[in-house]
C-alpha cells in the first residue's frame, strides 16, 4: 500500500486517484457500534477514506445524494432496519458500486445468498485488516469490466499493487445462478454487443458515469419495445434514443441490466413465494435485476408519490401496465411510454420530494405509480415478500420508477414486500409488479424525488401495510395487503422504501400505524403515513409529510383504484373497475387480483401482512408488495408479459381461494432476520 | 520500576492470553491503537460493553417467555457473538456458539444454561478488562502488542 496523501477526491468523482488504493473511498453500514468503530479503525489504517453510518437506510440516503461519492460499499449482513442483503441489491442496482458483505455468520448458504444478490465479497467476523487490504481489487475490477466507465481502471490497476488476486471469492462472475448474478461481466454472453469497440482507450480518458434518469430511462425502454426486446441491440437503441452524450456502452449495460431485471421478473413471478407465510419468506433468490440499476430514477418515481387516489385507475388507462407487453415480459417500455405520469406531476411530486417531504397529494395517475411502484420495490426489495406485484395503483408513476422499482424490486428477488403478500407471489403478481413498475418508472420524476421516492415507496408501502393493520383485523394478509395498501401507499412512496423496509415488518407496520394511528385511520395513506412516521424515518420524514398530504386523499380512489384481489381477505370487493378503466388490462386483471376494497380490504389486507410478517420480513414484504403493486399498476395493462397473464389467473384464483396468504409474487423474502 | 510496572502489565495480558479470555482479535485492536486512537482498545471495549448490555437483557427476557422463541433468541445471540467476537472475547464466543447450537436444536434448558455460563464470562472478562486498563493507565502509554508465546 503505498503510503502518500490521499489524492482529495472528495466525493464528486469517481475516486481517480493516482494512489489508489489510497484513498479509496468507502462506506461502511453495520447496526453494531462496536463492529463499526472497528471496521472503520481498520479501513482507515489500510488508508482508506472512511464513512460509517449504522443504520442501512442513513446509508442508502447518502450514497443516492451522490452516486460518486463512494468506491465501495461494505455492510454487515444482520441489520436491523435493513436486511443486508436487500441493501446489497439496492446498492447495486441503484449505484451500481461493489458491496461487500460482513457477517459473523460464514453459513454457506449465507455466503451463497450474498453471491446471488451480487455482492463482490463476503468477508466474516472478526475481520483481519489483512483482509481489508485486497478489497480495492472490487472496485477496479468493476471499473475495468464496467463497458460505460472506463475510466481509471489501467491507471489504477498500473499503479496498484499486484496483489490483487486476493480473495476473489465471491467475485466470481460466473456465479450465475439462474442468471442472477448479474453484476456486470462484460466478459460474459450479453456484452458481446459492447465488446467490440468498447473499450476504446478508455483507461485514460474518465468518461462521467452516466445517471439513468427516469427520462432516460424511459427513452430506452421505449426504444427498446420499439425494437423489440430480442432485437433491441445498444447500437439501435442508442440510435433511437438520440440521447447526446449517451454512449453504446452505456447503453450496452444498461441493456444488460434491464434485461437481467426482465429476467428476474419472470423468475420471480414463477415462484410464489409465500407470501402468506409471514413475509418472512426468504430465499427464493431472486435473480438480482441488475438491469435497472438505475432506480435512482424510480426513486424518483417513489417521490412523487402522487398518488392521488384517483390517480390509480388513470393510471392504468396509461398503458403503463400496457407497457408490460414486451417480449421480454415486462413491459416496462410500455410503461415508460405511457407514461401516464405527467411529467408535471413527476414534477410536483419531485418537488414536494426535494420540499423535504412536502409531498404534494397529487397523485397523478402515472406518477403515483411510479412512486408507489418505487415504493413497493423498496420494499418489496426490503422484504423479501414475495409480494404479489398488485401494484396496479402505481399508475402514476413513471414508468420509469416503475420499472426501477420493479427491478429494484424484483433484483432484490424479493417479492414486494406487501404485494407478494397481496398475490402470493404470484407469476401474475410479478407482472403487475412488474408493470407498475414500469410506470414508476415512466414517472420520471426528478432525482431528488427518487430519493424520496425510493424511501417513500418503502415507505408507504409500509405505511400500507401499516394501514391495513388498522384496516384489517386478520393480519393474515400482511403481505399481501401490503399491496394494497398502495393506494395509501402512494402517497407513502415518497417515503423511502428503505424506510418501510427498515423497519416495516408487518408487524412494525402496525406499531407504525399506532403510532400515528390518528392519521392513518382516516386513510388509507395514512397508513402510509403512519408507518412511515413510526420509523425512524430519516430520509422519510419529508416524505412522511408527504404521506400525511396525501394521507388526504380518498382512499377510495386510491384503493379503489388498486383494485388488488385481496385474496387474503377473501373478500376483495370487485373495485378493481376502477382499475380497469384506467389501465385496461391491467385493471381487469387487478380486478381479479386485487378486489381489495381498499379502504377496508387493503386494511385488511394490509394487516394480514402486518400479522403476517412478524418482523422485518414483513416489512419487506410490504414493500415488496407495494412495489409489485405499482408494478402491477403499471404493468399490467397489456401485458404480453405472460407473467401477467398469469398473474391475473393466479390472482384469480386466489381469489378463490380466498386466500392471498402469499401474496408475494414469487419473490423471495429477505429475511432480515435473525442470523444473517 | 516503570519497567516492573510494564513487565506487569505485559504478564497481565498474557495471563489474559493463556486463560482464554482473550485472542488474536485483541492483539488486532491493540495493533490499531496509535496515536490517532491513543485509547482505542479501551474505547471499544467499553463501547462493546455498554452495548452488549442491552442484548445481554434483551437475552434474558426472551428466556423467560414460554414457549421460547428460538429464532429470536439466536437472532439476538447473533448479535451478541458479532460483537464479542470483535474485541477478541475467546471464551465468551465459545459460549455463544454453544448457545447457538442449543437454539438450533430447539434444546431450551440447554439454552438456558448455556446462557448462564455466557453471562458469567460476560462479567468475569468485563471485570479483568477492567482491571487491565486501569493499570494500563497507570503505567502509561501502552506497548505496542506482542504476541503471546
Amino acid at each position: 500500500m503505498v503510503v502518500e496523501e490521499i489524492r482529495g477526491k472528495s466525493g464528486g468523482e469517481n475516486g481517480n486517484y493516482d494512489n489508489f488504493p489510497v484513498g479509496m473511498r468507502v462506506l461502511a453500514v453495520d447496526d453494531d457500534p462496536t463492529c463499526l468503530r472497528l471496521l472503520e479503525t481498520l479501513l482507515r489504517k489500510c488508508q482508506y477514506h472512511v464513512t460509517v453510518k449504522s443504520q442501512a437506510r442513513e446509508a442508502l440516503q447518502i450514497l443516492r445524494e451522490n452516486k460518486d461519492r463512494f468506491d465501495l460499499v461494505i455492510s454487515d449482513v444482520h441489520m436491523p432496519d435493513m436486511d443486508g442483503f436487500k441493501l446489497l441489491e439496492l446498492v447495486g442496482l441503484e449505484m451500481d458500486l461493489p458491496v461487500i458483505m460482513l457477517s459473523a455468520n460464514s453459513d454457506p448458504k449465507l455466503v451463497m445468498k450474498g453471491v446471488t444478490h451480487g455482492a463482490c465479497d463476503y468477508l466474516v467476523k472478526p475481520i483481519r485488516i489483512e483482509e481489508l487490504r485486497n478489497i480495492w481489487q472490487h472496485v477496479i475490477r468493476r471499473k475495468k469490466f464496467d463497458s460505460g466507465k472506463q475510466n481509471k481502471c489501467t491507471d489504477q490497476i498500473n499503479n496498484c499493487q499486484a496483489s490483487g488476486q486476493g480473495q476473489m471469492s465471491l467475485m466470481t462472475g460466473n456465479v450465475d445462478q439462474n442468471g442472477k448474478f448479474n453484476r456486470k461481466r462484460k466478459d460474459d454472453d450479453d456484452e458481446s454487443e459492447d465488446n467490440g469497440d468498447e473499450n476504446e482507450d478508455p483507461a485514460t480518458q474518465k468518461k462521467p458515469r452516466v445517471v439513468w434518469s427516469i427520462e432516460l430511462h424511459r427513452k430506452f425502454v421505449a426504444a427498446v419495445n420499439q425494437l423489440g426486446i430480442e432485437k433491441a441491440v445498444p447500437k439501435r437503441i442508442l440510435d433511437m434514443m438520440n440521447v447526446e452524450g449517451l454512449t453504446r456502452e452505456n447503453v450496452a449495460s444498461h441493456l444488460q441490466k434491464y434485461r437481467l431485471y426482465l429476467k428476474r421478473i419472470s423468475s420471480v413471478a414463477t415462484q410464489q413465494a409465500n407470501m402468506a407465510a409471514a413475509l418472512g419468506i426468504k430465499d427464493s433468490p431472486f435473480v438480482r435485476m441488475s438491469s435497472l440499476d438505475r432506480l435512482g430514477d424510480f426513486r424518483n418515481l417513489a417521490g412523487s408519490g402522487r398518488f392521488a387516489n384517483t390517480a390509480l385507475s388513470p393510471y392504468s388507462a396509461n398503458g403503463m401496465l400496457g407497457r408490460l407487453n414486451s417480449p421480454g415480459g415486462v413491459n416496462l417500455h410500455n410503461l415508460t411510454s405511457s407514461a401516464l405520469i405527467q411529467p408535471n406531476h413527476a414534477q410536483n411530486l419531485s418537488n414536494s420530494m426535494s420540499n423535504a417531504g412536502k409531498f404534494h397529494p397529487v397523485i397523478t395517475p402515472g406518477s403515483q405509480n411510479g412512486s408507489l411502484f418505487q415504493g413497493s420495490l423498496e420494499m418489496d426489495q426490503l422484504q423479501k415478500n414475495k409480494c404479489t406485484t398488485e401494484i396496479t395503483n402505481f399508475n402514476s408513476m413513471d414508468d420509469s420508477r416503475m420499472f426501477t422499482a420493479a427491478s429494484a424490486f424484483t433484483n432484490t428477488g424479493e417479492a414486494i414486500g406487501s404485494s407478494s403478500n397481496y398475490l402470493n407471489g404470484d407469476p401474475n403478481n410479478l407482472m403487475m409488479l412488474h408493470g407498475n413498475s414500469q410506470q414508476a418508472l415512466s414517472g420520471g420524476f426528478g432525482n431528488q424525488s427518487s430519493l424520496n421516492m425510493a424511501s417513500f415507496n418503502a415507505e408507504s408501502l409500509n405505511g400500507g401495510v401499516g394501514q391495513s393493520s388498522n384496516f384489517l383485523d386478520h393480519g393474515k394478509f400482511n403481505e399481501t395487503w401490503q399491496t394494497i395498501q398502495l393506494p395509501k401507499v402512494q402517497s407513502n412512496t415518497l417515503f423511502s422504501a428503505e424506510h418501510l423496509q427498515d423497519q416495516l415488518p408487518l408487524n412494525t407496520v402496525r406499531d407504525n400505524n399506532s403510532s400515528n394511528s390518528p392519521h392513518l385511520q382516516n386513510n388509507p395513506l395514512d397508513i402510509s403515513s403512519t408507518t412511515m412516521a413510526s420509523r425512524p424515518l430519516e430520509d422519510s420524514r419529508g416524505e412522511i409529510q408527504f404521506q400525511e398530504g396525501l394521507v388526504g386523499q380518498n382512499s377510495d380512489t386510491i384503493f379503489g383504484s388498486f383494485d388488488f384481489n385481496i385474496p387474503a381477505n377473501g373478500n376483495l370487493p370487485p373495485s378493481s373497475k376502477s382499475l380497469d378503466q384506467s389501465t385496461g388490462i391491467f385493471n381487469r386483471k387487478m380486478e381479479m387480483v386485487v378486489n381489495s376494497r381498499l379502504p377496508g380490504g387493503a386494511s385488511t389486507l394490509m394487516q394480514r401482512n402486518e400479522i403476517e410478517q412478524s418482523n422485518t420480513d414483513s416489512r419487506r414484504s410490504n414493500e415488496n408488495f407495494l412495489l409489485e403493486q405499482a408494478k402491477l399498476q403499471g404493468g399490467f395493462v397489456s401485458q404480453s408479459y405472460g407473467s401477467l397473464d398469469d398473474l391475473v389467473n393466479a390472482v384469480v384464483k386466489r381469489e378463490q381461494d380466498g386466500n392471498i396468504s402469499d401474496g408475494n409474487f414469487g419473490f423471495d423474502d429477505y429475511s432480515f432476520g435473525p442470523g444473517i | 520500576m516503570e519497567r516492573n510496572l510494564h513487565r506487569q502489565l505485559a504478564n497481565m495480558k498474557k495471563s489474559l492470553f493463556d486463560q482464554g479470555y482473550l485472542d488474536e482479535q485483541f492483539i488486532q485492536l491493540e495493533e490499531l491503537q496509535d496515536a490517532a486512537n491513543p485509547n482505542f482498545v479501551e474505547e471499544v471495549v467499553t463501547m462493546y460493553y455498554r452495548d452488549s448490555a442491552r442484548l445481554i437483557q434483551n437475552i434474558d427476557h426472551a428466556l423467560e417467555k414460554n414457549p421460547l422463541d428460538f429464532a429470536k433468541l439466536d437472532n439476538y445471540m447473533h448479535q451478541f457473538k458479532g460483537s464479542s467476537c470483535s474485541i477478541g472475547a475467546k471464551k465468551l464466543k465459545n459460549e455463544c456458539t454453544q448457545f447457538k447450537e442449543y437454539c438450533e436444536t430447539g434444546n431450551g434448558e440447554g439454552c438456558k444454561r448455556t446462557f448462564q455460563q455466557v453471562k458469567k464470562e460476560y462479567a468475569a472478562l468485563k471485570k479483568k478488562l477492567e482491571h487491565y486498563f486501569q493499570f494500563a493507565r497507570q503505567v502509561g502509554p501502552v506497548e505496542k502488542a506482542c504476541r503471546p508465546k
